[in-house]
């Protein structure tokens, strides 16, 4: 492809940059495990190593400005590193819900000071933030969230509790959505930064059925929080949320969705008949009709693109994530199926690592159809909404 | 992506479609038993006619042979709307399948002897491959014997697509190697009027009458070979891929018809003093369906798409299209019927007729589970 000159001698120096100091132990390695777990990502010595080039390039936020700790290149630059990056198995270290979420929000709504205070610990990540959002009685309805914040003349304080908070243990920083006015549920929301380590603040792991212990319970506890920790201006914080929202949704679509063959797996574990089919027939049958659902899936989801780019209707969207959490779990399913018994295993050295992560996987991917509007929500969304049936 | 030209065809098909062969068109084709009328020849002469006067028979002829050479994408966007109402016409048989053959294998003098034909309608080609009630590309058995100056052809096509009203046909027989070889399978254009050949019309379900062609010593020339002696199995697959494919864009048609015609129904019938409609078993169902035909119209699109773009990898996509587009169309056809109740059993009712053409179609150039074989082996399943 033609590009500018200055570009392709961009391309040129990002592939040389790139190639020479992407530690090889990294390639293809789950990245998004990484952004999850810090724990994982920090005691890996060629992660710590990759954070503190790709910080000291100024590369993992490669279009913020410099004052923010960005390289102050253009978006186009930008893409560049993110193609010759994926073009040698490589991945972000500095991506995190930091750049995914807040650090564009705060750009748009952050005061000058805030955006000092945070930005450039964000395009190092050296300050892990979590989300906190979700309420034991406001999830779907996120709206309706209770925790409270009452302004104390000098300070803000926070007390209520969150849930469904990721890596929230392992966090430095929170940003919140609480509530500064209870006559109104939208227009009394409030969006705060919260220092982890503040009294007062419990961060408590919980137990899912995978043995994730991602996803925390956080307790705020008469919180003391400075007044400048306010975004935006008071009751403004629903507008902030929704902003931020959209920032997630498109960080999460850069996420290779990266499926696998089932073949060759089959294969090793089910043997193969005379004629070189995977010698389990029903098995087979179930995995080939999901591998072709899983190709349909793909393709629906490349023509919703171009329709919704080129204006035309596309009401499909709300029926895709019924779709695509069938089709994920489906798939789920049968890996630990063809793996016998040895997709059984929780521990141990007598089950494969692939074996353990096939488990975790399948039981992580119950989740899929609960998360985001349930798949009964989604259907009744499509229902009213694209299909106009009546209430 | 469709072009501005592809928008107004696309326009202009539903609209027409519509007016000149809605569902009462092909109803006329039926007896009052259900069956075919036995005097009806499966088709409407007059819309046919109406159809290539518009273009449309000669979309994928190239211009130099009378045609427009606008590409599969655009005959699938006819074909669907076509699928829509259930229109029989022989517009896939000739203006797609057979247009492809003359396309893909014919010399320049068997182009311009048909294409032109096929551009205007005065020809209706066909495809004679299918010998049994399984799809079986490699089994044909039709026998030949060499003669002087060609061969001699012996043995039943059935099912025939279009073969009552076909001028001529596109014949896959052996003259080489025994049924299940890929080798020795050899293409013919074989003419209306060939001495010994006969045709018997078969009452399908769907009201269409395909025939049993039977060959009793059909002489034919060299002249007459459609592509090489003895090496027609990989042009008999690229026909058959394009023939599937194509069928599955009228089988989208098909499907998104009786899906709305079903929810319709759902918004304005009335049980235990509500709309049926606002009872969430039924919302969910009809979300469901809604989903299966996003997936099925986006296989059946790509591989509209592939044929065009000459993908590699159009064996593939081909089975995928048919195979996603038969299961989709099994269960809406069948919830058509399930959701309309009584009604739905009626012969005065549509649902039947979208009910039996389903079950046609699924079968008709590679059932689902054939095609779901081939997509398995192709994958390394």
């Amino acid at each position: 492809m033609a590009e500018f000159d200055g570009m392709e001698a961009f391309r040129e120096e990002a592939r040389a940059w790139l190639k020479a100091n992407f530690p090889p132990s990294l390639t293809n390695a789950p990245s998004i495990h990484f952004v999850s777990d810090r724990r994982a990502a920090e005691s890996n010595p060629d992660w710590c190593l990759w954070r503190e080039r790709m910080a000291e390039k100024r590369w993992g936020v490669p279009a913020w400005e410099q004052r923010y700790g960005g390289a102050g290149l253009t978006q186009a630059h930008g893409k560049i590193i993110g193609e010759e990056l994926a073009a040698i198995g490589g991945f972000n270290p500095i991506r995190s819900y930091g750049t995914m979420m807040l650090g564009p929000t705060l750009l748009e709504y952050g005061s000058e000071e805030q955006k000092l205070e945070h930005l450039p610990w964000i395009a190092t990540n050296k300050r892990r933030w979590c989300q906190g959002f979700s309420e034991p009685g406001a999830g779907s309805d996120l709206a309706s969230l209770q925790t409270k914040c009452i302004d104390m003349g000098d300070h803000w304080l926070v007390s209520g509790q969150k849930i469904w908070t990721s890596g929230a243990d392992q966090a430095d920083w929170c940003f919140a959505l609480v509530r500064t006015d209870t006559s109104r549920k939208q227009g009394g929301i409030s969006f705060l930064l919260i220092d982890m380590k503040s009294e007062g603040i419990e961060a408590r792991p919980i137990v899912l059925i995978s043995g994730s212990t991602h996803f925390c319970e956080v307790f705020f506890n008469d919180v003391k929080v400075p007044k400048g920790n306010l975004v935006g201006e008071v009751n403004q914080g629903w507008t902030i949320a929704k902003r931020l929202l959209e920032f997630e949704r498109n960080g999460l679509s850069d996420v290779k969705a990266e499926i696998t063959p089932l073949a060759p797996l089959a294969h090793e574990y089910c043997g193969t008949d005379a004629l070189g089919r995977i010698d389990n027939p029903d098995l087979r049958t179930r995995m080939v009709r999901n591998a072709m659902r899983h190709e349909a899936y793909l393709a629906t989801v490349s023509r919703l693109t171009r329709e919704a780019r080129s204006g035309e209707p596309s009401n499909g969207v709300s029926a895709l994530k019924n779709l695509w959490s069938g089709i994920i779990q489906e798939r789920a399913e049968l890996l630990i199926e063809l793996m016998g018994a040895g997709g059984l295993g929780w521990s141990g050295e007598h089950y494969t690592d692939a074996e353990q992560e096939a488990t975790r996987a399948w039981l992580h991917s119950k989740a899929f159809s609960i998360y985001g509007g349930s798949y009964e929500v989604q259907n009744n969304i499509t229902a009213k909404r694209t299909l106009e049936l009546p209430a | 992506m469709l072009n501005e030209e592809q928008q107004m065809l696309r326009d202009m098909a539903s609209e027409w479609v519509r007016d000149r062969l809605p569902v009462t068109a092909l109803r006329s084709l039926y007896g009052h038993d259900g069956g075919g009328r036995p005097d009806a020849e499966g088709y409407d002469p007059e819309a046919w006619a109406e159809m290539s006067q518009m273009g449309w028979a000669g979309i994928l002829v190239p211009e130099a042979h009378g045609g427009f050479d606008f590409g599969y994408r655009s005959m699938g966007l006819v074909l669907e709307e076509l699928g829509r109402t259930l229109g029989a016409s022989p517009l896939l048989s000739s203006a797609l399948v057979a247009a492809s053959a003359l396309r893909l294998g014919g010399t320049e003098v068997q182009q311009a002897r048909w294409l032109p034909g096929i551009a205007d309608g005065s020809a209706i080609g066909t495809l004679a491959a299918e010998e049994g009630a399984q799809h079986g590309r490699e089994k044909i058995a039709l026998a030949t014997t060499p003669s002087n100056d060609g061969w001699v052809l012996k043995g039943v096509k059935r099912p025939v697509q279009d073969g009552m009203i076909a001028t001529f046909a596109v014949v896959a027989a052996r003259t080489g190697g025994a049924p299940g070889d890929r080798d020795g399978i050899t293409l013919f254009l074989v003419g209306r009027d060939a001495p010994g050949l006969s045709r018997e019309a078969l009452d399908q379900i769907d009201a269409r009458r395909p025939a049993l062609f039977t060959f009793d010593n059909v002489a034919v020339g060299g002249d007459a070979v459609l592509g090489e002696v003895g090496k027609g199995a990989d042009l008999l697959d690229m026909l058959f891929d394009r023939a599937a494919i194509g069928l599955a864009a009228e089988m989208l048609g098909n499907a998104a018809q009786a899906f709305d015609t079903t929810l319709d129904y759902l918004k304005t019938r009335v049980q235990f003093g509500a709309i049926i409609g606002s009872f969430q078993t039924l919302q969910h169902r009809a979300a469901e369906m809604f989903g299966e035909l996003q997936l099925a119209r986006s296989a059946v699109e790509a591989a509209l798409d592939a044929i065009d773009a000459n993908d590699p990898a159009l064996p593939a996509i081909a089975s995928l299209a048919k195979a996603t587009m038969g299961e989709t169309l099994h269960g809406i056809s069948a919830q058509m019927v399930q959701l309309h109740g009584g009604i739905g059993m009626t012969h005065e009712h549509d649902a039947g007729l979208y009910l039996k053409r389903a079950r046609v179609a699924a079968q008709c150039y590679g059932s689902t589970a054939w095609h779901r074989e081939r997509w398995a082996r192709l994958n390394g399943y």
